[in-house]
């Protein structure tokens, strides 16, 4: 389906990543963002509180992030695509009620402008440190979703990627930028609204009384949802829970809960995963990162290549789930895997898991505040390819 | 088998069931999910009896009508009613119905959910959605303690009482919560027991009806744990101490209705007022500044 034009400013504007992150959900048809201001993300909340009233979407601010995320899920139960935007202190608090949202399988989305911690760490600064908390932060087993966009005209459109497979898989899906990404002002191309797009959530139809909110098979066809208010009577609760919705205490209750849960997305990895490769075929060494350190990786990859190293990057735009597989193949055929990431060490993890000892992982950490020196992922390359 | 035992077994014999004997609230439960798990002689069910019957009495489409649960004995509530019912997490039952509330504006939004649920972890989003005056009622069943965890203090735990978590007796001062929520902008305030069955179901017709916030209190027995702790009998007793000490004050000044261990229990509609919900403010307010180019809420919607 084509984007509903109202929302969509066509137009090529100078802005940055947090407004045009902000257009991008308005164009992907959301219409209900609760929040609660937090540096560097606030600035999404202000442009869909001056949009929203022109387009017949409501914003609410909320008393704090805890009630910013249930009200999330409750207005996406109404058949609105809904949103919250924060930063680390507030995704700390979302953490809660984003297990709420997995458990019911509410589509929603969920920015993170990330910034340096932990705890309230630097308010203004980029980081990066908030990619394993997206992934485990909630209690419990599920899996979830995250794209890491590295510009703002992908700001604006992975939001509608974002939107898209939080519908396609009802399930909240993380936007994860960081400090840089939100506050980097470039050209950023609006498109005519036919040529956005946008996947409606897909109802179901049929009698009432056979009606099931859920399925729990693990596989791509979910259960379509219902709207709030059409007299279907559902149930619908953060308890494990059959197909019914209703609560059942019971390991093996807790198996098929969980497992579709876990499936649904792990099943599914190469349908979920978007990357992007350059000269991959004859690498020795391949550069693995996301969000703005993809963008200071290049300069180090250009400097790589004039010495003669050969030198492929790998860019994760969706970050979870983790494209193991593709990581598995290359092991097999590099010598090494370089991770720059504005953190200690989260994302390497997960490249050197795959990688199975195949291939070394070589991290290149920063403690947050700036972004990485090129030469110091240049010095890792060098490495990497001895 | 003795005389007595015999006896005892023929009065247990229940005749079968006539083919069209049924519930008249049957319509209204979700009847494949009882028994439900309350202790007999808990508080909890008459609540949900005045509930329903005070959502029939209200005539309200109960198409229309969602109900959330937090966590609690009392946020076991939503998983019985047969109406779009959510139980979420501890503390965020109201949040989640503004959600709600504010997504599908033409939903009334019935939270039902406990003392500790609603006043202690919830505590901030009750007073913020009674400030904004978001469209909703509140049912907050205030049985003095943290029954589903095992009869823990909490925020409206009178002063000297026992509870598992203050095994010398409560020593915090409790939430007197007609006043809490008036002085947070609730526009329709009252408490009843679990005895004022027919007053209870009154006010739930009315809080239904009444736009913007309403909240009710209910004083619930938990036989279970705080009455045993306390030592104050049977559910027998406890509606007795209700029917001796209760004393119907409407229009009390929420002051002076706070409650004390085993006190008096000052019920009534305490507050009936008018003030434009959050939505009809938001709306006329928009409108005056952006005129033309103001565009409504109109939900559900997804921009198409
Ligand atoms: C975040 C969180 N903290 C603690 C709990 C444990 N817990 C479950 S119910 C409850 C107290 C419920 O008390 P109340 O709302 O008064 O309901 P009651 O059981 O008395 O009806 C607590 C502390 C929880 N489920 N979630
Ligand atoms: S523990 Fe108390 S509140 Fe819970 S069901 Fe039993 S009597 Fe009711
Ligand atoms: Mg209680």
């Amino acid at each position: 389906m084509k984007a509903d034009p109202i929302g969509v400013a066509t137009g090529s504007y100078y802005i940055d990543g947090d407004h045009a992150c902000a257009e991008g959900a308005i164009a992907a048809g959301c219409r209900f963002l609760a929040g609660y201001p937090i540096t560097p993300s606030t600035e999404v909340a202000e442009r869909v509180a001056e949009r929203f009233p022109k387009v017949g979407g409501m914003f609410i601010q909320m008393e704090d992030e805890l009630a910013s995320m249930a009200a999330v899920v409750g207005a996406s139960w109404t058949g609105t695509k809904s949103m919250t935007v924060t930063s680390g202190p507030g995704f700390s608090l979302m953490m809660e009620n984003l297990g709420l949202g997995a458990m019911m399988e509410t589509p929603c989305v969920v920015v993170n402008v990330q910034r340096g911690g932990p705890s309230t760490g630097l308010p203004t600064l980029t980081g990066q440190a908030d990619m394993m908390q997206a992934r485990w932060g909630s209690h419990g087993d599920y899996e979830i979703i995250a794209l890491s966009p590295n510009s703002p005209q992908e700001c604006f459109d992975l939001t509608i990627t974002a939107f898209n497979l939080s519908e396609q898989w009802r399930v909240p899906v993380l936007f994860m930028m960081d400090e840089c990404v939100g506050h980097m002002t470039e050209k950023v191309v609006i498109p005519e609204p036919d040529e956005i797009e946008v996947l409606p959530r897909k109802y179901y139809q049929g009698d009432k009384e056979s009606y099931r909110p859920f399925k729990f098979n693990g596989a791509a066809d979910l259960a379509p949802m219902i709207k709030a208010g059409d007299g279907y009577f559902i149930h619908i609760t953060g308890l494990t829970h059959d197909e019914r919705g209703y609560p059942i205490i019971n390991a093996e209750a807790q198996g098929k809960n969980v497992s579709h849960l876990v499936d649904k997305i792990r099943n599914n990895v190469e349908k979920i995963s978007i990357f992007e490769e350059d000269c991959i075929d004859d690498a020795d060494v391949v550069v693995v990162s996301y969000g703005i350190s993809s963008r200071v990786a290049l300069k180090a990859v250009e400097d790589a290549r004039a010495k003669g190293i050969k030198v492929g990057t790998l860019r994760l735009v969706t970050v979870w789930p983790f494209p193991e597989g593709r990581i598995q193949q290359l092991a097999g055929k590099v010598k090494s895997f370089v991770v720059p990431e504005i953190n200690m060490g989260q994302i390497v993890l997960e490249v050197e898991r795959a990688a199975k000892g195949k291939a070394k992982a070589i991290l290149v950490p920063h403690a947050g505040g700036w972004v990485h020196d090129p030469d110091d992922i240049l010095a890792a390359i060098e490495e990497g390819a001895a | 088998m003795s005389e007595t035992e015999q006896e005892f077994t023929e009065t247990l014999t229940i005749p079968p069931p006539e083919e069209d004997l049924h519930h008249p609230m049957e319509q209204y439960l979700r009847m494949e999910r009882l028994p439900h798990i309350w202790c007999s002689t808990c508080g909890i069910g008459t609540i949900i009896t005045a509930f329903i019957s005070g959502l029939q009495k209200s005539e309200l489409d109960r198409e229309k009508v969602a109900v959330v649960s937090g966590i609690g004995c009392s946020g076991r509530a939503a998983g019985y009613l047969r109406l779009d019912s959510f139980h979420s997490t501890h503390g965020r039952a109201i949040p989640f119905a503004t959600g709600l509330a504010l997504g599908n504006p033409d939903l009334k939004v019935a939270v039902i959910s406990g003392d500790g649920d609603l006043v202690a972890i919830g505590g901030n989003h009750l007073i913020h959605a009674a400030r904004r005056n978001i469209n909703m009622t509140i049912v907050c069943i205030n049985n003095f303690n943290y029954a589903m965890t095992g009869g823990q203090a909490g925020p409206t735990t009178p002063l000297e009482a026992n509870a598992s978590t203050a095994p010398y007796g409560c020593y915090e001062f409790p939430f007197n919560l007609p006043y809490l929520a008036e002085s947070s902008g609730a526009v329709y305030v009252a408490r009843w027991t679990a005895l004022h069955i027919r007053r209870l179901t009154n006010a739930i017709a009315e809080a239904l009806l009444k736009p913007g916030f309403s909240f009710i209190e209910v004083i619930c027995p938990c036989t279970t744990l705080y009455a045993r702790r306390n030592r104050l009998g049977d559910g027998l007793d406890l509606m007795r101490f209700y029917h001796d000490n209760a004393i119907i004050r409407h229009g009390a000044d929420t002051r002076e209705v706070d409650i004390g261990f085993q006190d008096r229990i000052i019920v009534g509609k305490f507050i009936d007022k008018e003030k434009p919900t959050f939505l009809e403010k938001r709306d006329q307010y928009l409108k005056s500044k952006l005129g033309e180019q103001f565009i409504p809420y109109k939900g559900p919607n997804d921009g198409h």
